[in-house]
Protein backbone atom coordinates (compact mmCIF):
# COMPACT_ATOMS: atom_id res chain seq x y z
CA UNK A 1 0.00 0.00 0.00
CA UNK A 2 1.27 3.52 -0.64
CA UNK A 3 1.24 6.47 1.91
CA UNK A 4 1.65 8.58 -1.36
CA UNK A 5 -2.48 7.67 -2.22
CA UNK A 6 -4.91 9.99 -0.99
CA UNK A 7 -7.52 7.63 -1.87
CA UNK A 8 -7.20 3.68 -2.94
CA UNK A 9 -9.81 1.72 -3.49
CA UNK A 10 -9.58 -2.36 -4.53
CA UNK A 11 -12.06 -4.11 -5.79
CA UNK A 12 -15.17 -2.29 -4.52
CA UNK A 13 -18.13 -4.15 -5.28
CA UNK A 14 -21.84 -2.84 -3.29
CA UNK A 15 -25.52 -5.20 -4.45
CA UNK A 16 -28.27 -3.58 -3.67
CA UNK A 17 -31.61 -5.58 -2.79
CA UNK A 18 -35.10 -3.62 -4.30
CA UNK A 19 -38.05 -3.52 -3.05
CA UNK A 20 -39.29 -7.26 -4.57
CA UNK A 21 -35.79 -9.00 -4.16
CA UNK A 22 -34.41 -7.96 -6.98
CA UNK A 23 -30.42 -6.91 -7.29
CA UNK A 24 -28.95 -3.65 -8.46
CA UNK A 25 -24.91 -4.25 -8.82
CA UNK A 26 -24.06 -0.49 -8.01
CA UNK A 27 -20.35 -1.33 -7.88
CA UNK A 28 -19.08 -4.42 -9.96
CA UNK A 29 -15.18 -4.12 -8.45
CA UNK A 30 -14.26 -0.99 -8.48
CA UNK A 31 -10.38 0.10 -7.92
CA UNK A 32 -9.30 3.73 -8.33
CA UNK A 33 -6.32 5.29 -6.97
CA UNK A 34 -6.16 9.45 -6.17
CA UNK A 35 -2.61 10.53 -6.10
CA UNK A 36 -2.19 12.88 -3.13
CA UNK A 37 -3.09 16.74 -4.30
CA UNK A 38 -4.55 15.11 -7.37
CA UNK A 39 -8.05 16.07 -8.70
CA UNK A 40 -9.73 12.63 -10.43
CA UNK A 41 -13.02 12.83 -12.07
CA UNK A 42 -15.73 10.48 -12.37
CA UNK A 43 -18.22 10.74 -15.26
CA UNK A 44 -20.76 8.68 -16.02
CA UNK A 45 -24.52 8.59 -16.89
CA UNK A 46 -27.36 8.22 -14.37
CA UNK A 47 -27.30 5.22 -11.83
CA UNK A 48 -24.14 4.07 -12.74
CA UNK A 49 -22.71 4.02 -8.64
CA UNK A 50 -21.24 7.81 -9.12
CA UNK A 51 -22.61 8.80 -5.20
CA UNK A 52 -22.35 4.97 -4.22
CA UNK A 53 -18.76 5.02 -4.86
CA UNK A 54 -18.60 7.84 -3.39
CA UNK A 55 -20.35 6.94 -0.22
CA UNK A 56 -18.37 3.80 0.23
CA UNK A 57 -15.51 6.18 0.41
CA UNK A 58 -17.46 8.64 3.09
CA UNK A 59 -18.31 5.54 5.17
CA UNK A 60 -22.03 5.87 4.76
CA UNK A 61 -22.30 2.40 2.41
CA UNK A 62 -20.35 -0.63 3.90
CA UNK A 63 -19.15 -2.23 0.64
CA UNK A 64 -19.88 -6.13 0.17
CA UNK A 65 -16.11 -6.78 -1.05
CA UNK A 66 -12.78 -4.89 -1.82
CA UNK A 67 -11.13 -2.26 0.69
CA UNK A 68 -10.64 1.53 0.96
CA UNK A 69 -8.15 3.43 2.25
CA UNK A 70 -7.56 6.75 2.71
CA UNK A 71 -4.02 8.26 3.29
CA UNK A 72 -3.23 4.53 4.42
CA UNK A 73 -6.16 4.13 6.87
CA UNK A 74 -8.55 1.47 6.58
CA UNK A 75 -12.02 3.28 6.03
CA UNK A 76 -14.22 -0.14 6.28
CA UNK A 77 -12.33 -1.48 9.84
CA UNK A 78 -10.83 2.18 11.31
CA UNK A 79 -13.33 4.35 10.00
CA UNK A 80 -12.45 7.12 12.86
CA UNK A 81 -8.94 7.64 11.23
CA UNK A 82 -10.11 7.84 7.73
CA UNK A 83 -13.04 10.25 8.61
CA UNK A 84 -11.10 13.23 10.09
CA UNK A 85 -9.05 13.48 6.92
CA UNK A 86 -11.93 13.61 4.99
CA UNK A 87 -15.33 15.65 3.54
CA UNK A 88 -18.10 15.75 1.25
CA UNK A 89 -20.19 18.09 -0.41
CA UNK A 90 -23.11 16.60 -2.53
CA UNK A 91 -25.54 17.48 -4.94
CA UNK A 92 -28.50 18.60 -1.64
CA UNK A 93 -27.07 20.40 0.92
CA UNK A 94 -28.77 19.01 3.72
CA UNK A 95 -28.85 21.15 6.25
CA UNK A 96 -31.39 22.29 9.31
CA UNK A 97 -32.68 24.36 6.88
CA UNK A 98 -34.40 26.81 10.33
CA UNK A 99 -30.71 27.07 11.24
CA UNK A 100 -28.42 30.19 9.89
CA UNK A 101 -25.20 29.22 8.11
CA UNK A 102 -23.21 30.55 10.89
CA UNK A 103 -25.28 27.99 12.81
CA UNK A 104 -25.01 25.45 10.68
CA UNK A 105 -21.03 25.49 10.44
CA UNK A 106 -20.44 25.84 14.74
CA UNK A 107 -22.43 22.94 15.81
CA UNK A 108 -21.37 20.91 12.45
CA UNK A 109 -17.45 21.78 12.81
CA UNK A 110 -17.00 20.53 16.56
CA UNK A 111 -17.64 16.47 15.11
CA UNK A 112 -14.32 16.97 13.48
CA UNK A 113 -12.57 18.46 16.92
CA UNK A 114 -13.08 22.24 16.11
CA UNK A 115 -13.33 24.49 18.88
CA UNK A 116 -16.16 27.58 18.77
CA UNK A 117 -12.79 29.62 18.94
CA UNK A 118 -11.44 28.08 16.21
CA UNK A 119 -14.03 28.13 14.30
CA UNK A 120 -15.05 32.02 14.86
CA UNK A 121 -12.55 33.38 12.87
CA UNK A 122 -12.45 30.90 9.98
CA UNK A 123 -15.81 31.28 9.67
CA UNK A 124 -15.94 34.28 8.47
CA UNK A 125 -12.30 33.90 5.96
CA UNK A 126 -13.92 30.59 4.06
CA UNK A 127 -17.36 32.08 3.98
CA UNK A 128 -15.57 35.10 1.87
CA UNK A 129 -13.18 32.53 -0.32
CA UNK A 130 -16.27 30.46 -1.40
CA UNK A 131 -18.24 33.30 -2.42
CA UNK A 132 -20.73 33.76 0.19
CA UNK A 133 -21.78 37.02 1.03
CA UNK A 134 -21.20 36.84 4.96
CA UNK A 135 -23.88 39.74 6.05
CA UNK A 136 -26.34 37.05 4.94
CA UNK A 137 -24.76 34.32 7.65
CA UNK A 138 -27.25 35.02 10.34
CA UNK A 139 -30.66 34.49 8.09
CA UNK A 140 -32.21 30.88 8.38
CA UNK A 141 -30.53 28.70 5.59
CA UNK A 142 -34.49 28.35 3.65
CA UNK A 143 -33.59 32.57 2.98
CA UNK A 144 -30.79 31.11 0.76
CA UNK A 145 -30.80 30.06 -2.80
CA UNK A 146 -29.36 26.70 -4.17
CA UNK A 147 -26.43 28.45 -5.10
CA UNK A 148 -25.74 29.83 -1.68
CA UNK A 149 -26.50 27.03 0.06
CA UNK A 150 -24.03 24.41 -2.15
CA UNK A 151 -21.43 27.59 -0.99
CA UNK A 152 -21.90 26.70 2.62
CA UNK A 153 -21.95 23.01 1.97
CA UNK A 154 -17.96 23.78 0.48
CA UNK A 155 -17.79 25.76 3.58
CA UNK A 156 -18.59 23.15 5.82
CA UNK A 157 -16.29 20.68 3.91
CA UNK A 158 -13.72 23.02 3.87
CA UNK A 159 -13.83 24.01 7.71
CA UNK A 160 -12.32 20.87 9.00
CA UNK A 161 -9.33 20.96 6.83
CA UNK A 162 -10.41 17.89 4.56
CA UNK A 163 -7.10 16.37 3.57
CA UNK A 164 -9.05 14.57 0.72
CA UNK A 165 -12.35 16.13 -0.36
CA UNK A 166 -15.47 14.43 -2.05
CA UNK A 167 -17.29 16.58 -4.46
CA UNK A 168 -20.86 14.54 -5.56
CA UNK A 169 -22.21 16.68 -8.27
CA UNK A 170 -21.60 19.77 -6.71
CA UNK A 171 -22.78 22.19 -9.32
CA UNK A 172 -25.70 20.07 -10.57
CA UNK A 173 -28.55 22.49 -10.64
CA UNK A 174 -26.71 25.52 -10.15
CA UNK A 175 -27.11 28.62 -12.59
CA UNK A 176 -24.46 29.62 -14.61
CA UNK A 177 -23.05 32.04 -12.18
CA UNK A 178 -23.11 30.17 -9.41
CA UNK A 179 -21.29 26.88 -11.29
CA UNK A 180 -18.33 29.49 -12.49
CA UNK A 181 -18.44 30.86 -8.27
CA UNK A 182 -18.29 26.78 -7.21
CA UNK A 183 -15.75 25.72 -9.93
CA UNK A 184 -13.60 28.33 -9.16
CA UNK A 185 -13.67 27.49 -5.38
CA UNK A 186 -12.49 23.96 -6.35
CA UNK A 187 -10.00 25.28 -8.20
CA UNK A 188 -8.51 26.60 -5.37
CA UNK A 189 -9.47 24.35 -2.75
CA UNK A 190 -6.64 22.01 -5.01
CA UNK A 191 -4.19 24.84 -5.36
CA UNK A 192 -4.24 26.51 -1.99
CA UNK A 193 -5.38 23.67 0.30
CA UNK A 194 -3.08 21.41 -1.21
CA UNK A 195 -6.67 18.73 -0.80
CA UNK A 196 -6.70 15.65 -2.78
CA UNK A 197 -10.40 15.41 -4.71
CA UNK A 198 -12.46 13.17 -5.85
CA UNK A 199 -15.01 15.11 -8.47
CA UNK A 200 -18.54 13.28 -10.06
CA UNK A 201 -19.76 15.47 -12.31
CA UNK A 202 -22.12 14.86 -15.34
CA UNK A 203 -20.52 18.41 -16.90
CA UNK A 204 -17.76 17.42 -19.27
CA UNK A 205 -16.01 21.22 -19.18
CA UNK A 206 -15.87 20.81 -15.50
CA UNK A 207 -14.37 17.71 -15.85
CA UNK A 208 -11.84 18.38 -18.35
CA UNK A 209 -11.23 22.00 -16.83
CA UNK A 210 -10.70 20.84 -13.13
CA UNK A 211 -9.80 17.02 -13.18
CA UNK A 212 -5.94 15.57 -13.88
CA UNK A 213 -7.32 12.80 -14.62
CA UNK A 214 -10.61 11.90 -15.23
CA UNK A 215 -12.78 8.31 -15.27
CA UNK A 216 -15.91 6.87 -16.93
CA UNK A 217 -18.28 5.05 -15.13
CA UNK A 218 -20.84 2.67 -16.96
CA UNK A 219 -22.43 -0.53 -15.28
CA UNK A 220 -20.62 -0.03 -12.18
CA UNK A 221 -17.46 -0.21 -13.39
CA UNK A 222 -14.86 2.99 -14.20
CA UNK A 223 -14.45 1.79 -17.55
CA UNK A 224 -11.81 4.25 -18.50
CA UNK A 225 -9.39 6.73 -16.03
CA UNK A 226 -7.24 8.32 -17.81
CA UNK A 227 -6.04 12.04 -18.53
CA UNK A 228 -8.52 13.97 -20.54
CA UNK A 229 -6.09 14.70 -23.56
CA UNK A 230 -4.89 10.97 -23.12
CA UNK A 231 -9.06 9.50 -23.52
CA UNK A 232 -9.50 11.69 -26.20
CA UNK A 233 -5.97 10.65 -28.10
CA UNK A 234 -7.48 7.03 -27.24
CA UNK A 235 -11.01 7.69 -29.13
CA UNK A 236 -9.89 9.87 -31.90
CA UNK A 237 -11.14 8.75 -35.73
CA UNK A 238 -9.81 8.95 -39.06
CA UNK A 239 -7.09 11.38 -37.03
CA UNK A 240 -9.62 14.37 -35.73
CA UNK A 241 -9.23 14.44 -31.92
CA UNK A 242 -12.76 13.94 -30.05
CA UNK A 243 -14.10 16.33 -27.53
CA UNK A 244 -14.85 14.79 -23.92
CA UNK A 245 -18.86 14.50 -24.42
CA UNK A 246 -18.14 12.45 -27.96
CA UNK A 247 -15.31 10.57 -25.67
CA UNK A 248 -18.15 9.84 -22.83
CA UNK A 249 -20.98 9.01 -25.52
CA UNK A 250 -18.82 6.71 -26.94
CA UNK A 251 -17.66 5.19 -24.42
CA UNK A 252 -21.27 4.73 -22.59
CA UNK A 253 -22.69 4.03 -26.12
CA UNK A 254 -21.86 0.14 -24.49
CA UNK A 255 -21.87 -3.07 -26.55
CA UNK A 256 -19.27 -4.86 -28.65
CA UNK A 257 -19.68 -3.26 -31.83
CA UNK A 258 -18.17 -0.27 -30.13
CA UNK A 259 -15.11 -2.30 -29.04
CA UNK A 260 -14.67 -3.08 -32.51
CA UNK A 261 -15.35 0.22 -33.92
CA UNK A 262 -12.30 1.02 -31.42
CA UNK A 263 -10.18 -1.43 -32.20
CA UNK A 264 -10.14 -0.35 -35.59
CA UNK A 265 -10.15 3.58 -35.21
CA UNK A 266 -7.09 2.27 -33.21
CA UNK A 267 -5.89 0.66 -35.79
CA UNK A 268 -5.93 3.39 -38.22
CA UNK A 269 -4.70 6.04 -35.83
CA UNK B 1 -6.63 28.19 4.66
CA UNK B 2 -5.64 24.90 5.10
CA UNK B 3 -1.87 25.66 6.70
CA UNK B 4 -4.05 27.04 9.75
CA UNK B 5 -4.83 23.27 10.63
CA UNK B 6 -6.33 22.52 13.63
CA UNK B 7 -4.13 21.07 16.06
CA UNK B 8 -3.92 17.54 17.11
CA UNK B 9 -6.16 16.61 20.26
CA UNK B 10 -6.25 13.48 22.38
CA UNK B 11 -9.41 11.64 21.18
CA UNK B 12 -11.23 12.43 24.50
CA UNK B 13 -10.89 16.12 23.81
CA UNK B 14 -12.17 15.36 20.66
CA UNK B 15 -15.45 14.03 21.20
CA UNK B 16 -15.79 16.21 24.18
CA UNK B 17 -15.58 19.18 21.81
CA UNK B 18 -18.18 16.86 19.61
CA UNK B 19 -20.00 16.28 22.37
CA UNK B 20 -20.32 20.15 23.08
CA UNK B 21 -21.40 20.29 19.22
CA UNK B 22 -24.20 18.03 19.50
CA UNK B 23 -25.76 20.67 22.92
CA UNK B 24 -24.86 23.41 20.93
CA UNK B 25 -27.09 22.17 17.51
CA UNK B 26 -30.05 21.18 19.90
CA UNK B 27 -29.79 24.49 21.81
CA UNK B 28 -29.70 26.43 18.35
CA UNK B 29 -32.86 24.43 17.31
CA UNK B 30 -34.63 25.21 20.33
CA UNK B 31 -33.95 28.89 19.76
CA UNK B 32 -35.20 29.04 16.24
CA UNK B 33 -37.99 26.97 17.34
CA UNK B 34 -38.79 29.17 20.17
CA UNK B 35 -42.41 29.99 19.06
CA UNK B 36 -43.01 26.26 19.56
CA UNK B 37 -41.15 25.28 22.32
CA UNK B 38 -44.01 28.14 24.23
CA UNK B 39 -46.54 26.60 22.59
CA UNK B 40 -45.46 23.25 23.58
CA UNK B 41 -44.84 24.69 27.32
CA UNK B 42 -48.15 25.99 27.70
CA UNK B 43 -49.65 22.99 26.43
CA UNK B 44 -48.29 21.05 28.95
CA UNK B 45 -48.53 23.43 31.92
CA UNK B 46 -52.38 23.69 31.25
CA UNK B 47 -52.71 19.76 31.04
CA UNK B 48 -50.48 19.12 34.93
CA UNK B 49 -53.05 22.34 36.03
CA UNK B 50 -56.07 21.15 34.73
CA UNK B 51 -54.98 17.34 36.10
CA UNK B 52 -54.02 19.73 39.62
CA UNK B 53 -57.58 20.66 39.62
CA UNK B 54 -59.14 17.49 39.48
CA UNK B 55 -57.50 16.96 42.83
CA UNK B 56 -59.14 19.84 43.85
CA UNK B 57 -62.51 19.23 42.74
CA UNK B 58 -62.37 15.98 45.39
CA UNK B 59 -64.93 17.19 48.17
CA UNK B 60 -62.77 16.70 51.44
CA UNK B 61 -65.49 14.93 53.10
CA UNK B 62 -65.14 12.17 50.88
CA UNK B 63 -63.64 9.29 52.52
CA UNK B 64 -61.78 11.54 54.79
CA UNK B 65 -59.58 12.09 50.97
CA UNK B 66 -56.68 14.93 51.83
CA UNK B 67 -57.41 17.23 49.35
CA UNK B 68 -53.74 18.47 49.30
CA UNK B 69 -52.21 15.74 49.39
CA UNK B 70 -54.19 14.21 46.01
CA UNK B 71 -53.41 17.44 44.14
CA UNK B 72 -49.89 17.14 45.18
CA UNK B 73 -49.77 13.43 44.00
CA UNK B 74 -51.31 14.44 40.71
CA UNK B 75 -48.92 17.73 39.75
CA UNK B 76 -46.24 15.45 40.52
CA UNK B 77 -47.45 13.11 38.02
CA UNK B 78 -47.98 15.23 35.31
CA UNK B 79 -44.67 17.55 35.84
CA UNK B 80 -42.65 13.90 35.91
CA UNK B 81 -44.14 13.05 32.84
CA UNK B 82 -43.69 15.68 31.32
CA UNK B 83 -39.94 15.76 31.89
CA UNK B 84 -39.40 12.21 31.65
CA UNK B 85 -41.27 11.66 28.31
CA UNK B 86 -39.32 14.60 26.48
CA UNK B 87 -36.20 12.30 27.64
CA UNK B 88 -37.40 9.16 26.24
CA UNK B 89 -38.47 10.90 23.07
CA UNK B 90 -35.81 13.52 22.38
CA UNK B 91 -33.02 10.65 20.72
CA UNK B 92 -36.17 9.41 18.57
CA UNK B 93 -37.14 12.83 17.80
CA UNK B 94 -33.80 14.30 16.45
CA UNK B 95 -32.66 10.82 14.77
CA UNK B 96 -35.88 11.43 12.18
CA UNK B 97 -35.37 15.22 12.34
CA UNK B 98 -32.04 14.45 11.27
CA UNK B 99 -32.79 12.02 8.05
CA UNK B 100 -35.61 14.27 7.26
CA UNK B 101 -33.16 17.32 6.85
CA UNK B 102 -30.64 14.30 5.72
CA UNK B 103 -27.74 15.90 7.97
CA UNK B 104 -27.52 12.59 9.25
CA UNK B 105 -25.01 11.37 6.84
CA UNK B 106 -22.99 14.12 7.84
CA UNK B 107 -23.08 13.46 11.16
CA UNK B 108 -22.25 10.13 10.93
CA UNK B 109 -19.17 10.14 8.33
CA UNK B 110 -17.75 12.41 11.25
CA UNK B 111 -15.01 11.13 13.26
CA UNK B 112 -17.70 11.88 16.54
CA UNK B 113 -18.30 8.38 18.01
CA UNK B 114 -21.80 6.99 18.30
CA UNK B 115 -21.72 7.10 22.15
CA UNK B 116 -20.70 11.02 21.71
CA UNK B 117 -24.18 11.46 19.66
CA UNK B 118 -26.44 10.02 21.72
CA UNK B 119 -25.20 10.91 24.82
CA UNK B 120 -24.47 14.83 23.68
CA UNK B 121 -28.26 15.13 22.40
CA UNK B 122 -29.71 13.74 25.50
CA UNK B 123 -27.10 16.15 27.77
CA UNK B 124 -28.95 18.87 25.94
CA UNK B 125 -32.73 17.31 26.80
CA UNK B 126 -31.29 16.80 30.41
CA UNK B 127 -30.36 20.65 30.44
CA UNK B 128 -33.59 22.18 29.07
CA UNK B 129 -35.83 19.63 31.00
CA UNK B 130 -34.80 20.45 34.40
CA UNK B 131 -35.03 24.52 33.07
CA UNK B 132 -38.58 23.78 31.81
CA UNK B 133 -39.83 21.62 34.72
CA UNK B 134 -38.78 23.97 37.29
CA UNK B 135 -40.03 26.68 35.87
CA UNK B 136 -43.81 25.07 35.41
CA UNK B 137 -43.15 24.15 38.82
CA UNK B 138 -42.73 27.62 39.90
CA UNK B 139 -46.05 28.41 37.69
CA UNK B 140 -48.11 25.84 39.20
CA UNK B 141 -46.84 26.85 42.49
CA UNK B 142 -48.88 29.66 42.28
CA UNK B 143 -51.91 28.35 41.73
CA UNK B 144 -52.25 25.30 44.11
CA UNK B 145 -51.82 25.08 47.80
CA UNK B 146 -49.05 21.76 47.77
CA UNK B 147 -47.94 19.72 50.81
CA UNK B 148 -44.30 20.01 50.37
CA UNK B 149 -43.97 20.43 54.22
CA UNK B 150 -41.84 18.06 54.83
CA UNK B 151 -40.53 17.72 51.39
CA UNK B 152 -36.92 15.85 51.28
CA UNK B 153 -36.06 17.84 47.55
CA UNK B 154 -32.08 16.63 48.02
CA UNK B 155 -33.58 12.45 47.82
CA UNK B 156 -36.01 14.22 44.96
CA UNK B 157 -32.98 14.93 42.72
CA UNK B 158 -31.49 11.89 43.15
CA UNK B 159 -34.08 9.78 41.88
CA UNK B 160 -34.59 12.07 39.53
CA UNK B 161 -30.61 11.98 37.83
CA UNK B 162 -30.82 8.16 38.43
CA UNK B 163 -34.20 7.78 36.28
CA UNK B 164 -33.10 9.96 33.80
CA UNK B 165 -30.11 8.04 32.76
CA UNK B 166 -32.45 4.61 32.48
CA UNK B 167 -35.06 7.32 30.59
CA UNK B 168 -32.14 8.61 27.85
CA UNK B 169 -31.22 4.29 27.91
CA UNK B 170 -34.68 3.28 26.95
CA UNK B 171 -34.96 6.18 24.59
CA UNK B 172 -31.77 4.56 22.87
CA UNK B 173 -33.27 1.70 22.37
CA UNK B 174 -36.37 3.08 20.52
CA UNK B 175 -34.10 5.84 18.71
CA UNK B 176 -33.20 2.75 16.46
CA UNK B 177 -36.18 2.58 14.57
CA UNK B 178 -35.96 6.19 12.79
CA UNK B 179 -32.70 5.45 11.76
CA UNK B 180 -34.33 2.78 9.86
CA UNK B 181 -37.73 4.57 8.96
CA UNK B 182 -38.66 8.06 9.75
CA UNK B 183 -41.82 8.04 9.87
CA UNK B 184 -42.47 3.92 11.33
CA UNK B 185 -39.91 5.10 13.44
CA UNK B 186 -41.93 7.94 15.28
CA UNK B 187 -44.98 5.70 15.28
CA UNK B 188 -43.19 2.70 17.42
CA UNK B 189 -41.72 5.52 19.68
CA UNK B 190 -45.11 7.23 20.14
CA UNK B 191 -47.06 4.04 20.89
CA UNK B 192 -44.03 2.99 23.10
CA UNK B 193 -44.32 6.26 25.12
CA UNK B 194 -48.05 5.81 25.55
CA UNK B 195 -47.57 2.71 27.18
CA UNK B 196 -45.26 4.03 29.66
CA UNK B 197 -47.86 7.24 30.12
CA UNK B 198 -50.45 4.21 30.84
CA UNK B 199 -48.73 1.87 33.08
CA UNK B 200 -46.18 3.77 35.15
CA UNK B 201 -48.93 5.21 37.91
CA UNK B 202 -48.67 8.49 36.60
CA UNK B 203 -52.06 9.42 37.82
CA UNK B 204 -53.13 6.90 39.98
CA UNK B 205 -51.19 4.30 42.30
CA UNK B 206 -49.66 1.44 40.33
CA UNK B 207 -51.76 -1.39 42.50
CA UNK B 208 -55.05 -0.02 40.64
CA UNK B 209 -54.42 -1.64 37.49
CA UNK B 210 -55.00 -4.89 36.66
CA UNK B 211 -52.57 -7.59 37.28
CA UNK B 212 -50.85 -7.99 34.09
CA UNK B 213 -50.72 -4.12 33.44
CA UNK B 214 -48.97 -4.06 37.27
CA UNK B 215 -46.46 -6.55 35.87
CA UNK B 216 -45.17 -4.63 32.98
CA UNK B 217 -44.76 -1.60 35.29
CA UNK B 218 -42.34 -3.33 37.07
CA UNK B 219 -39.99 -2.71 34.37
CA UNK B 220 -40.89 0.88 33.42
CA UNK B 221 -38.36 3.56 34.72
CA UNK B 222 -40.93 6.20 35.12
CA UNK B 223 -43.17 3.75 37.47
CA UNK B 224 -39.77 3.72 40.11
CA UNK B 225 -39.19 7.40 39.37
CA UNK B 226 -42.51 8.48 40.39
CA UNK B 227 -42.52 6.12 43.30
CA UNK B 228 -38.89 7.88 44.70
CA UNK B 229 -40.00 11.39 43.93
CA UNK B 230 -43.38 10.97 45.60
CA UNK B 231 -42.14 9.43 48.63
CA UNK B 232 -38.82 12.25 49.00
CA UNK B 233 -41.95 15.17 48.29
CA UNK B 234 -44.67 13.93 50.11
CA UNK B 235 -43.29 11.99 52.85
CA UNK B 236 -39.59 13.64 53.18
CA UNK B 237 -37.89 10.32 52.72
CA UNK B 238 -34.13 10.20 52.33
CA UNK B 239 -32.24 8.25 50.19
CA UNK B 240 -31.76 4.80 52.05
CA UNK B 241 -35.54 4.21 53.00
CA UNK B 242 -36.16 5.55 48.95
CA UNK B 243 -33.41 2.53 47.83
CA UNK B 244 -36.60 0.24 46.46
CA UNK B 245 -36.83 2.82 44.13
CA UNK B 246 -33.61 3.53 43.32
CA UNK B 247 -32.13 0.23 42.71
CA UNK B 248 -34.05 -0.86 40.06
CA UNK B 249 -33.50 2.96 38.40
CA UNK B 250 -30.00 2.09 38.59
CA UNK B 251 -29.85 -1.52 37.31
CA UNK B 252 -32.27 0.16 34.55
CA UNK B 253 -29.88 2.63 33.52
CA UNK B 254 -26.72 0.27 33.65
CA UNK B 255 -28.60 -2.18 30.90
CA UNK B 256 -30.38 0.34 29.49
CA UNK B 257 -27.78 2.45 28.34
CA UNK B 258 -25.16 -0.02 26.91
CA UNK B 259 -28.00 -1.81 25.33
CA UNK B 260 -29.16 1.09 23.62
CA UNK B 261 -25.61 1.95 22.34
CA UNK B 262 -25.76 -1.62 20.80
CA UNK B 263 -28.85 -1.90 19.15
CA UNK B 264 -28.29 2.11 17.75
CA UNK B 265 -24.98 0.49 16.38
CA UNK B 266 -26.10 -2.62 15.39
CA UNK B 267 -28.84 -0.32 13.32
CA UNK B 268 -26.39 1.81 12.29
CA UNK B 269 -24.21 -0.79 10.22
CA UNK B 270 -28.05 -2.11 9.06
CA UNK B 271 -28.50 0.97 7.41
CA UNK B 272 -25.24 1.53 6.15
CA UNK B 273 -25.43 -1.85 4.23
CA UNK B 274 -28.86 -1.74 3.13
CA UNK B 275 -28.42 2.31 2.16
CA UNK B 276 -31.01 3.77 4.12
CA UNK B 277 -29.50 6.91 5.29
CA UNK B 278 -29.55 8.26 1.71
CA UNK B 279 -32.72 10.59 0.69
CA UNK B 280 -31.85 10.98 -2.86
CA UNK B 281 -28.31 12.09 -4.89
N1 LIG C 1 -29.64 3.14 -1.09
C1 LIG C 1 -29.93 2.44 -2.19
N2 LIG C 1 -30.84 1.46 -2.16
C2 LIG C 1 -31.11 0.75 -3.28
N3 LIG C 1 -30.54 0.98 -4.48
C3 LIG C 1 -29.64 1.95 -4.56
C4 LIG C 1 -29.28 2.74 -3.42
N4 LIG C 1 -28.35 3.65 -3.81
C5 LIG C 1 -28.14 3.43 -5.12
N5 LIG C 1 -28.91 2.41 -5.57
C6 LIG C 1 -28.91 1.90 -6.95
O1 LIG C 1 -27.57 1.68 -7.34
C7 LIG C 1 -27.33 2.17 -8.65
C8 LIG C 1 -26.27 3.25 -8.63
O2 LIG C 1 -26.81 4.40 -8.03
P1 LIG C 1 -25.98 5.74 -7.77
O3 LIG C 1 -26.84 6.65 -7.01
O4 LIG C 1 -24.68 5.37 -7.18
O5 LIG C 1 -25.76 6.28 -9.24
P2 LIG C 1 -25.19 7.68 -9.75
O6 LIG C 1 -24.12 7.36 -10.73
O7 LIG C 1 -24.81 8.53 -8.63
O8 LIG C 1 -26.42 8.29 -10.52
P3 LIG C 1 -26.82 9.85 -10.73
O9 LIG C 1 -25.98 10.33 -11.85
O10 LIG C 1 -28.26 9.77 -11.11
O11 LIG C 1 -26.57 10.56 -9.47
C9 LIG C 1 -28.68 2.63 -9.16
O12 LIG C 1 -29.27 1.56 -9.89
C10 LIG C 1 -29.47 2.90 -7.92
O13 LIG C 1 -30.84 2.71 -8.13
MG1 LIG D 1 -25.42 10.45 -7.93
Amino acid sequence: MERDHALELVAVEKRFTRKRGSEVVALAGVSLQVRRGEVVGILGPNGSGKSTLVRVVSTLILPDAGSVRVFGADALRHPRAAQRMMNRVSVEASFFKKLSAWENLMYSAKFYGVTTNEARPRIGDILEGVGFDVKRAHEPMEHLSRGMQQKVALARALLTSPMLMLLDEPTTGLDPRSKKDVQAVIERIRSEHDASILLCTHDMDEAESLCDRVGIMVNGQIVELDEPTALKRRYQKNGRLPNLEEVFMAVTGSSFSDAEERESAEAAA
Amino acid sequence: MHQTLTPRRATWLNELIAAWGFVQRNYYLTKRYFMWELVWFVYSAANAMSIGFIGVGVERSEAGQDVQRLTTFLLIGALLWSYLSMLFDILSETVSWERWEGTIEYTFMSPASRATHLIGTSIYAVIYGIIRTVIMFALISLFFDLELQGANYTSALVVLAIASISLVGFGMVTAVMPLLSPEKGQQVTMIFGSLLLLISGIYYPVDVLPGWMQAIATISPVTYALEGVRGALLDGENVSTLWPSIWPLLVMGAICVPLGLWVFHLGERYAKRTGRLKRSG
